[in-house]
């Protein structure tokens, strides 16, 4: 166990230095723009920057920041699943799901399967799309800004720059402001969080571990984060630009989670959750909301087909209704009395640090 | 139960008044108006039911509780929404189309004159947002776009907007519903001793 400790704090340790110059680039983006990591005051800048035609008419202006944030604003309180079939998809929309992750493979079968991972199919996504009404998330790799461009024309409701893929950039992220799609990145702590706001960011979920069904570093994350927002809540104003150097952030930004007190965007949480139990944790840690990837499709694995749909589906149910419930032990309790196996899983200390995802991006 | 709570409890708070969340019939019965909030109509539905609150609400708003629905609430309280079996409290005489505009991609802002707001018009924040494709009789038209479709509407003391005022610094409209809540208390009571209270719908 300490040994893990020693390698992961000397690993991240070599990441944060490798990211100050992209740190300071984005910090240079965000300060013409200052504005956008407002999404309140946003409103106006859109207003009075003289795209607006004031004619009171339709489509006056698209995309903009509070439109892309907004739609997270949207999901909060919500369960996002990653579906591989229109039949998931539809089994996750009866469930309850506020949105749908598209994928061609589950993290966990992503894992086992090895290989290069890439943006899933654009047929897939579409069909996916079509299936259901609530909005269609896709995974891109991380700076694969062309992988993004595609499915901004396929019309996908929200992209995610994903660990889970394999890198397409190991030094940068996609400037993802000029998208009309709105993007949502992982993040392990609070100076990870802002430089992907900083690049555009509408939206934040901590990363966890993909397709283990182990909680461990979902919550690692999660703390990490919310210490580091209280910490800068708590910290004197002349005492920011320090901070936001060691963080690798933008000053702007800074300041701007110390005005809120949480992060200017929706976050979520992501990377092994697999019970309604699991799901109530990070709400009460903190999180808008949550994304299941493997939890929901990978439970139930024992049976036959037809009871795995079932299984599935109230493990589906169970874990909306238990982050809609998240602070009532007496209502997770009968939320949980439904459901099956859970997924297996693999603890995440069993998983050598150089197959761990979350590593993948700074 | 699920949505964009946080921020219509932000608003009603900047206008002054007494804002909760609701999530079970128990803290429904101490509210004296409702917001139902923007978020995913299909994920609210299916958590009205499975939380037994859809009859307790239709039961308070048939009573003449303040409701406003925004956006995905809107289709909430919609008698009529083309693709759904049942509508979900179908208390409203309209019929909703949802996702109107088309995908994330296509939403959008506009400025926006609204029946009842003062001071110029409004910029209202469309989220892949539904459309009142028909008002009834009954129902009074409070915007529109300019090319005729309506955003906004009215029928007795329940309210439908087809965009976010609570994504915006503007609290006029939900000053408005406040005043709404007031007047209706007043009526209902003929002592003005009552507390406006009211809540954002649900989590």
């Amino acid at each position: 166990m300490a040994s893990t400790r020693t390698n992961r704090t000397g690993r991240g340790a070599q990441a944060s230095t490798n990211a100050r110059p992209a740190a300071r680039t984005a910090a240079k983006a965000v300060s013409t723009k200052a504005t956008s990591a407002r999404p309140r005051s946003a409103t106006r800048a859109a207003a009075s920057n003289g795209t607006a035609a004031h004619g009171h008419g339709v489509g006056n202006t698209a995309a903009t920041w509070t439109v892309k944030a907004g739609l997270a604003q949207m999901l909060k309180g919500g369960v996002i699943m990653d579906v591989v079939t229109v039949e998931h998809a539809r089994i996750a929309e009866e469930a309850g799901a506020c949105a749908v992750m598209a994928l061609e493979r589950v993290p966990s079968d992503i894992r086992a399967a090895g290989g290069v991972a890439r943006m899933s199919h654009v047929k897939l996504i579409e069909d996916i799309c079509r299936a259901v009404t609530i909005p269609v998330m896709a995974k891109v790799r991380i700076g694969h800004f062309v992988e993004a461009q595609i499915l901004e024309a396929v019309g996908v409701d929200y992209i995610d720059e994903s660990e889970v893929l394999t890198p397409a950039d190991d030094v940068h992220h996609i400037e993802k402001t000029p998208f009309k799609v709105p993007f949502v990145c992982g993040c392990r702590d609070l100076g990870e969080a802002l430089r992907r706001i900083a690049e555009g960011a509408a939206m934040i979920r901590t990363k966890g571990e993909a397709g283990t069904g182990d909680i461990v570093e979902a919550v690692r994350h999660m703390r990490a984060l919310w210490s580091g927002i209280r910490r800068v809540a708590s910290a004197r104003d002349e005492e920011l630009p320090n901070m936001a150097k060691e963080l690798g952030a933008s000053l702007t930004l800074v300041q701007e989670v110390k005005r809120l007190g949480r992060l200017p965007v929706v976050n979520f949480s992501a990377g092994g959750i697999a019970t309604p139990a699991d799901a109530a944790l990070m709400m009460q840690l903190g999180a808008d909301g949550v994304f299941v990837g493997s939890g929901i499709f990978k439970s139930g694995a024992d049976l036959d087909a037809r009871a795995r749909v079932k299984e599935q589906s109230a493990m589906a149910t169970a874990i909306v209704r238990a982050v809609t419930h998240f602070n009532d032990p007496a209502m997770l309790a009968e939320v949980s009395r439904g459901i099956g196996e859970p997924m297996r899983g693999q603890s995440v200390a069993s998983i050598p640090l150089s197959e761990q995802l979350a590593g993948r991006g700074n | 139960m699920q949505g964009d709570f946080r921020e219509h409890i932000d608003c009603l708070r900047t206008v002054g008044a007494d804002a909760v969340e609701v999530r079970t019939e128990a803290e429904l019965d101490a509210v004296d108006g409702l917001i139902i909030p923007g978020g995913e109509s299909t994920t609210i539905a299916r958590l009205l039911i499975a939380f037994d609150l859809m009859e307790p609400l239709r039961r308070r708003i048939r009573a003449g509780m303040p409701t406003w629905g925004t956006c995905a609430g809107a289709i909430i309280l919609a008698r009529r929404v083309p693709g759904l079996d049942r509508p979900p409290l179908g208390v409203m005489d309209i019929t909703v189309d949802r996702n109107a505009f088309g995908r994330q991609v296509d939403s959008f802002e506009a400025d926006l004159d609204i029946e009842g707001v003062t001071g110029g018009p409004m910029r209202a924040v469309f989220i892949r947002a539904p459309v009142i494709r028909e008002a009834g009789a009954g129902v009074t038209v409070m915007a529109a776009l300019a090319d005729g479709r309506i955003v906004a509407c009215r029928e007795g003391n329940i309210w439908a907007t087809s965009f976010h005022p609570e994504l915006t610094d503007d609290a006029r409209l939900h000053g408005a519903f406040v005043a709404l809540v007031q007047a209706t208390l007043g009526e209902a009571v003929a002592a003005p001793s009552a507390r406006p209270r009211r809540s954002a719908a649900a989590r």
